[in-house]
């Protein structure tokens, strides 16, 4: 008790006088607490509003969902679903038909590929739908009336009243939706949605032979009614059947777990930012003991025991981390109100923005936990400070022993936290253990490459240069030097952007497609076969030169070496159900996907540009003749990836279903595909003959280079031909960058949080050794050295530790990026080396503007009252 | 009181064994004021230090009160500092985040005692009634001394370690940190064990043991003459 009170009252002395020196450190905490609450609130209210907007969601109890024409028996089953949940057809099931299509309006200029949805009935049951102006989707079912995204308004520079061309349709724009429940926004990136009455379908002529439309019915059923009952039992028929069947409550645990993962996985960069902080601690107690080295002798002289001491100073780092996570729960707080925005592009739901005390709890315990944890170690050494060093300033510290019990508990302690923490944040006991490894092992090369460096500059010293540089340089090995400190907290910060800087580099070098070179940079598709001629004429007119009509032939499997596709569907329906094998059931899913998706065929006798033949023989290699058009089994190509989900390979048979006429075909080659060639490419490709009197429709290609040209050629040929489609390159482009672009953002914005903590580090850590070089500068001012050297050395030793930070951070990000790319995301990988160097600029300018505003006192304050003071 | 027995004390120095006490023994008695006097080097710090149980001896013992030191841990040591030890240092060295009443009553707090009535009446006793509430940064060197002896004082110790008290001061405000020092000592009956190098201050204690390369090479007892600059400082103003 004695102690305690002891303990207490030295605590709250010491801190009263020091505090302000101990403030960095909990600005350290700070960041990192506020990430943590500003996520895990941010992640509560996600869940709160999913649970309050889950039927909103949907927009009804039940959906079923069908792509292409429904079926009478589809319709029929659709039905007694309907009865079977109670409810009334006429009022309780809409039918929403969704499709692309070209879109303009007469009075400007200009063409929009549009989402187009078609409403029949009061779809949706709940939430409500925001137009701009008030009240307008009620009128929806009024007549020719649409209403349509801002940004279609925008795109074609029309505004509410004009007349919108859909087909063969036209539609009064009525109003703007400006809040769809349920709408994600970065979905507006593949085309701005346009919303028609269902009724009208039919008249735009737009769902031809080859088009893509898919069919969606919500149910609204009586609150009596038990939804996943329902579910249960009839989605077995609807698979069956090609169609699939959702609930609000699925609707709502599929993205509960989606936003719990993206909660987990956007704490873990706070938990990061976090641990940064806490180096930042430990480096912080560290230096601070250095300085208090002597009242610690004092305290020790005058009867304190080390445990005493050591409680004094404890007590301290609780009490600054304690007040780090307050203000950083605070600043968790006011970020929270910010983190909508960032996140909007992916966010069905409206969010109420409420701070959590779950979030608050957590943060402030963590925060306080990390602070202490990280500065056990450090005050581990107020037990080596013996009374002795009141008399002797020079007396040694006793080394620690290999074998001080408390040091490795210490230690322990400080790992097991890091991975404890991790496992709680991922929830995930391998997952977390890999976090904390990687996290040990960034850090652990990071601290080895800055030794390495030191000694290295030690070894190879560039006598040479002129004294400034050297005297600059050898800065960073003199003793109570912050080099490690230094690169640790600014190389970690700049080792996460680097390496998401890798990511986003490889990956948008993935997916831009590759219009180069004069390839075709324009496609039209839907094209029926008496509309061929016309549109390469159009093309021709333009003064283009149009590519030959590659066909499309859309089918389905029937059956896969002898076994029907349905039996395969309700095998994988079955692994689904059961529970025990969840990872075989998402596999199963995967290859129901394969089994029951529609695949838009093509037939042709050469292999192009855009693949590879990897397995087996084309039909005409080897010298081969095409094989007749009666051929059967018909020789077919498949794509080396789709076989896999088909599980499928050479001389495996696959019966198609084309518009109800049976085709066997059998697989004699897999190809490799570059999908990022902008070129129509398949998954399946068939000799020319057998297919050629099947439906089919065309696609088109050709090269614009001039966007005036591009624009009136698209102009006419929807026009001429309102079914044709068209889609440019640099349209592609811009939408895959603007959603490559928005996962980015959210991913950049916490990743600044660590670098937002490495500068506090930083400042930190250049901060507590600024007396040093005060000092010196104030002693080669008095030895004659002008304003314009004293800068000169500083310069070069901040620049140095910037430079060595970022080259370490950016090799390592390359390595771990190398890594990440090449076996996980299995792409090529290259050096973003113009990000690397606009980083390494910003850090290397962050280091020196902060190196010399810790040390502005030397430009302050007069030699003599520097050295007088020292 | 203080039973010194063959003290030897070497330190490891380039890899090497170095001996920087030889063999040195010697008995103070209660409340006797002993100086330790020698050249730089000569080992007086380091007997200081083992005396006090801020160091440990490489052979032989310090026994204090029938208690030897060489056998306490270092929580019994510090246990023992705290309830008999006093220390007044060269370079002061108070808590410079402590108001000199706060620095005062440190000893008394370690020991769980309430400290506030005593550090006030010893800071008056030093003639600092006033300056209690003051940070060791806004005294002179001559108060921070007189602030660091009614510390060595507050916890009433029965001996009193004392390194180059006069060290860092003037002659004048030396001569008067000495004279309240020796006042105390007779008042509390303290054991009074000084390391110096001022042969006069040596000459106000009873008994001169001196060093020289580590040997202790004469213990005289001496009868106390007055202090030279006592009466001048009694005149002057402090710095």
């Amino acid at each position: 008790m004695t102690h305690l009170r002891f303990v207490a009252r030295m605590a709250w002395r010491e801190g009263r006088a020091t505090g302000r020196k101990l403030l960095f450190l909990t600005a350290a905490i700070s960041v990192g607490v506020g990430a943590l609450v500003a996520i895990e609130s941010f992640t509560d209210n996600l869940r709160t509003a999913v649970e309050q907007q889950s039927r909103a969601l949907l927009g009804g109890d039940i959906a079923a969902r069908l792509r292409g024409d429904p079926t009478p028996a589809y319709r029929a089953l659709l039905d007694s679903l309907t009865r079977a949940a109670g409810a009334d057809p006429a009022t309780d099931l809409s039918e929403v038909v969704a499709f692309s299509g070209m879109s303009y309006v007469p009075r400007t200029a200009g063409t929009r590929l549009v989402q187009v949805q078609a409403i029949i009935g009061g779809y949706p049951y709940y939430g409500s739908v925001k137009t701009e102006p008030a009240g307008m989707w009620g009128r929806l079912a009024e007549g020719h009336v649409a209403l349509v995204d801002p940004s279609y308004l925008t795109a074609l520079n029309a505004q509410v009243g004009d007349t919108m061309a859909l087909g063969e349709s036209r539609f009064e724009i009525v109003g703007t939706v400006t809040g769809f429940p349920g709408d994600v926004g970065v979905e507006s990136a593949f085309g701005p949605k346009v919303y028609i009455p269902g009724q009208w379908v039919p008249e735009t002529g737009l769902l031809t032979f080859g088009s893509r439309y898919d069919y969606d019915w919500y149910l609204r059923t009586p609150a009596t009614t038990d939804v996943a009952a329902l579910a249960t039992a009839w989605r077995a028929k609807f698979v069956l059947l090609k169609g699939g069947l959702r609930t609000a409550a699925e609707e709502e645990r599929d993205l509960k777990r989606f936003f719990d993962q993206l909660g987990r996985y956007l704490g873990l960069v706070a938990l990061i930012a976090l641990l940064l902080g806490g180096i930042g601690v430990g480096s912080a107690v560290q230096v601070f003991l250095r300085q208090k080295r002597d009242s610690i002798a004092v305290l020790r002289c005058l009867g304190a025991t080390s445990g005493q001491v050591f409680g004094v100073y404890l007590a301290q780092a609780v009490v600054m981390g304690l007040a780090g996570s307050l203000a950083g729960v605070a600043l968790g707080v006011v970020l929270q109100l910010g983190l909508p925005s960032i996140f909007d592009q992916f966010l069905p739901l409206d969010i109420t923005v409420r701070p959590s005390w779950r979030a608050v709890g957590t943060g402030l315990g963590v925060g306080v936990w990390v602070a202490t944890v990280f500065a056990l170690l450090p005050l581990l050494d107020i037990r080596r400070i013996p009374p002795l060093a009141v008399l002797r300033r020079d007396v040694e510290i006793s080394p620690t022993a290999g074998t001080d019990r408390l040091a490795w508990l210490a230690r322990a302690a400080l790992v097991l936290s890091v991975a404890g923490l991790a496992m709680l944040q991922v929830q995930s006991v391998p997952q977390g253990a890999v976090f904390t490894a990687a996290i040990g092992a960034t850090l652990l090369l990071l601290w080895l490459a800055a030794l390495g460096l030191i000694r290295a500059l030690r070894r190879w010293f560039p006598h040479h240069l002129a004294y400034v540089y050297r005297q600059g340089l050898a800065n960073l090995y003199r003793p109570a030097n912050q080099t490690v400190a230094v690169v640790l907290a600014l190389g970690f910060g700049a080792f996460l952007l680097g390496a998401l800087a890798v990511m986003q580099h490889n990956l948008l070098r993935q997916l831009s497609l590759d219009g180069g070179l004069g390839r075709p940079n324009l496609v039209f598709f839907d094209i029926q076969p008496d509309q061929k001629e016309g549109v390469q004429q159009l093309i021709r007119d333009a003064g283009l030169v149009a590519t030959g009509a590659v066909p499309i032939v859309p089918m389905r499997i029937r059956s896969i070496n002898g076994r029907l596709a349905s039996a395969i569907l309700a095998d994988t329906i079955l692994q689904k159900a059961d529970s025990s094998a969840r990872e075989q059931g998402e596999r199963g899913r995967r290859d129901a996907w394969a089994v029951r998706r529609e695949f838009r065929s093509t037939y042709r006798d050469t292999v192009v540009a855009s693949e590879k033949l990897v397995v087996g023989d084309w039909w005409t290699g080897r010298g081969g003749a095409p094989p007749p058009a009666s051929a059967s089994p018909v020789p077919i190509s498949l794509e080396v990836e789709i076989a896999g989900d088909l599980d499928v390979t050479l001389r495996d048979t696959i019966v198609w279903d084309i518009q109800g006429v049976g085709v066997t075909s059998v697989i004699t080659s897999l190809r490799e595909v570059n999908w990022a060639r902008f070129e129509p490419n398949f998954f399946v490709v068939f000799p020319d003959g057998p297919l050629n009197d099947a439906p089919q429709s065309f696609v088109v290609l050709t090269r614009v280079d001039s966007a005036a040209v591009l624009g009136s050629l698209q102009r006419a040929v929807v026009e001429r031909y309102p079914n044709v489609t068209s889609v440019d390159l640099s349209a592609v482009q811009q939408t895959i960058e603007k959603v490559v672009g928005s996962v980015v953002l959210a991913i950049r914005f916490m990743a600044l949080f660590s670098l937002a903590t490495g500068t506090i580090v930083l400042v930190g850590a250049l901060a507590t050794s600024r007396f040093q070089r005060v000092r010196e500068a104030a002693l080669l001012k008095t030895l004659g050295a002008t304003r314009r050297q004293v800068v000169r050395v500083m310069v070069t030793e901040y620049a140095a530790l910037g430079l060595l930070a970022t080259a370490v951070a950016t090799v390592l990000a390359s390595i771990g990026g190398a890594a990440l790319t090449r076996w996980i995301f299995e792409i090529p990988f290259t050096v973003p080396w113009v990000a690397f160097l606009v980083l390494a600029a910003g850090l290397i300018l962050l280091t020196v503007l902060t190196g010399i505003w810790t040390s502005l006192d030397v430009f302050r304050r007069p030699p003599i009252e520097v050295l007088r003071a020292e | 009181m203080i039973r010194v027995n063959a003290l030897t004390k070497s330190y490891l120095s380039g890899g090497r064994p170095l001996t920087v006490l030889k063999n040195i023994t010697f008995t103070i008695t209660s409340g006797e004021v002993v100086a330790i006097v020698g050249p730089s080097g000569s080992g007086k710090t380091t007997l200081l230090g083992l005396l006090a149980g801020l160091d440990r001896p490489t052979q032989g013992t310090v026994t204090i009160d029938g208690q030897e030191l060489t056998r306490l841990s270092e929580d019994q040591l510090a246990r023992f500092r705290s309830e008999r030890v006093g220390f007044v240092f060269q370079s002061f060295h108070l808590l410079p985040t402590l108001t000199a009443r706060e620095n005062v009553e440190v000893p008394l707090e370690l020991r769980g005692e309430d400290a506030g009535p005593r550090a006030d009446q010893l800071l008056s006793r030093v003639g600092l009634g006033g300056r209690e509430h003051h940070y060791p940064s806004q005294l002179s060197g001559g108060e921070q001394q007189r602030v660091a002896l009614a510390r060595a004082f507050s916890n009433r110790p029965k001996i009193l370690f004392a390194d180059e008290p006069t060290g860092n001061l003037d002659g004048v405000t030396g001569a008067k940190v000495i004279e309240i020092m020796l006042e105390l000592n007779r008042e509390l009956g303290t054991t009074t064990v000084l390391v110096t190098h001022d042969a006069e201050l040596a000459r106000r204690t009873g008994r001169i043991i001196r060093l020289a390369d580590g040997a202790m090479i004469s213990d005289e007892r001496v009868s106390l003459a007055p202090l030279a600059h006592a009466d001048r400082g009694r005149e002057q103003s402090e710095d």
